[in-house]
């Protein structure tokens, strides 16, 4: 591990000699490191879900939640270090806002996704600053329809219909690709949600969790909320119960 | 400076006003007659053209209708300085905003932009704007900025010094989605009555109609004007 970076990688404004930029790498791991996050884009609106590891037993419930809102009709579902993510959040934040008391309207996702990949992106570019420990998922119902991106922390964004970051992000990808979530509302997204963040949990390595689940779509209106108590209730009685039937016939299989 | 301008400056050394030279020291100012309407699949705008000094006629064809965007007009009541320095910023700001988004920019966000700039300075400037335009989300629209930057949309608005003889007219005139033909004759007609009773209004009649296929001009000369009673 020491010999990792050899010397190209203390600082984010410096190529390694094959090209690579090492504290971006370093970064993405941060990423890695963290509890799942997936956001899926259905006909109807957009679905997040999160696995917030919970490292103690004596923290508080439903504290430092990984699912925000940047505005009334956009959200966003973070992986990495929280209070990075609580940082550039806020800034999306700012961009909403400042957009909205510019242009009297709320900003396209698309635009505020540009704005905030580029504020990652320049914090890859100086010696003074280290890059963003975080991969962001936002999502919002444009006057079009909904809409999905994911900004990396290399200033990368891409659109996606269905995406996850951290732990068991390959795992949770997987399982995401089974789905035909074009053809799929968000009530029935939001149980496919939950399954897949407690079929990605690791019970092992990574004791307790927190379920946290939200959407956006026409039927909350187009603004982007958690879900309520009742429909959470649901999505994790489905999500457990499709646990339980897997385990069963992996006993069979025995 | 006052807007509308006095005929006469009574205090200090602009003691010239009381020769008749009061255009030496006086505002330029488009003491106008301005209005746009929606109609079905757009909007008309409309304006008189003069210019003046005082009382002197310092352009008489001027062209009030200032465009801001391919289907996006403003129309300039008031400081005749003020209000092209308005709109050339706000058309700056929308031109970057454009390239930023990659979309047609929306009427509202126009109208927005101009009441923030209007809001922000209206200690020092003497502006009354009507924004109107077409775009995809919305149609046809119409949105009046009047003089400390209020912003409010309207199916129909009229402005500057000559609208005072209008409202009556306007009030009872006005139909919902008209044809594009009736609604350029009820801004013609509206524009004509102004300019005949309102003296900072006249000159020739400018018209432009604004829809999803963009903006066509028309101007209207003395003989082409719609004549209504003149004796009194």
């Amino acid at each position: 591990m020491s010999s990792i970076g050899t010397g190209y990688d203390l600082s984010a404004s410096q190529f390694s000699p094959d090209g690579r930029v090492f504290q971006v790498e370093y970064a993405q791991k941060a990423v890695e490191n963290s509890g799942t996050a997936i956001g899926i884009r259905g006909k109807d609106g957009v679905v997040f879900g999160v696995e917030k590891l919970i490292t103690s037993k004596l923290y508080e419930a439903g504290d430092n939640k990984r699912i925000l809102n940047i505005d009334r009709h956009i959200g966003a579902a973070v992986a990495g270090l929280n209070a990075d993510a609580r940082h550039l959040v806020d800034r999306a934040r700012v961009e909403a806002s400042s957009y909205r008391s510019s242009y009297g309207d709320a900003i396209p996702l698309k635009h505020l996704t540009e704005r905030v990949s580029g504020y990652v992106h320049a914090h890859t570019l100086y010696s003074s600053v280290r890059p963003f420990g975080v991969s962001l998922i936002i999502g919002s119902m444009e006057r079009d329809g909904p809409q999905m991106y994911l900004i990396e922390p290399s200033g990368v964004s891409w659109g996606y219909h269905g995406c996850a970051i951290g732990k068991a992000k390959q795992n949770a990808k997987t399982e995401i690709e089974k789905l035909k979530m074009k053809d799929m509302t968000i009530k029935d997204l939001v149980k496919e949600v939950a399954k897949i963040i407690y079929i990605v949990h690791d019970e092992v390595k990574d004791k307790s969790f927190e379920l946290e689940l939200s959407w956006v779509g026409d039927i909350t209106d187009n603004k982007h909320v958690l879900v309520p108590p009742e429909v959470f209730v649901e999505a994790e009685k489905y999500a457990k119960l499709a646990l339980e039937e897997s385990d069963d016939s992996d006993d069979e299989d025995l | 400076m006052a807007m509308m301008t006095s005929a006469f400056p009574s205090n200090g050394p602009e003691m010239l006003g009381g020769f008749g030279m009061e255009w030496l020291n006086t505002e330029v100012s488009t003491g106008t007659t301005i209005m746009a309407t929606e109609f079905d699949g757009g909007v008309i705008v409309g304006a008189d053209s003069r210019t003046t000094t005082g009382t002197y006629v310092a352009n008489r064809v001027t062209d009030k209708l200032t465009k801001v965007t391919d289907f996006i007009y403003c129309c300039r009541s008031g400081s005749a300085a003020d209000t092209q320095a308005i709109a050339d910023i706000v058309k700056y700001h929308i031109e970057f905003h454009r390239m930023e988004t990659g979309e047609e920019p929306l009427v509202n966000t126009v109208a927005n932009i101009f009441k923030q700039l209007c809001y922000d300075n209206r200690d020092q400037l003497s502006a009354g704007i009507i924004v109107a335009g077409w775009d995809k989300r919305e149609g046809g629209q119409v949105y009046s900025i009047p003089i400390s930057g209020m912003l409010h949309r309207m199916p129909f608005s009229i402005g500057g010094s000559g609208s005072t003889y209008l409202y009556g007219y306007v009030d009872s005139q006005y139909k919902p989605k008209q044809k594009k033909e009736d609604a350029l004759k009820f801004v013609a007609n509206s524009v004509s009555l102004a300019i005949n009773r309102d003296g900072s209004s006249g000159g020739i009649i400018r018209l432009a109609a604004i829809s999803k296929d963009g903006v066509e001009r028309f101007t209207l000369t003395g003989d082409q004007m719609p004549k209504f009673f003149e004796d009194c």
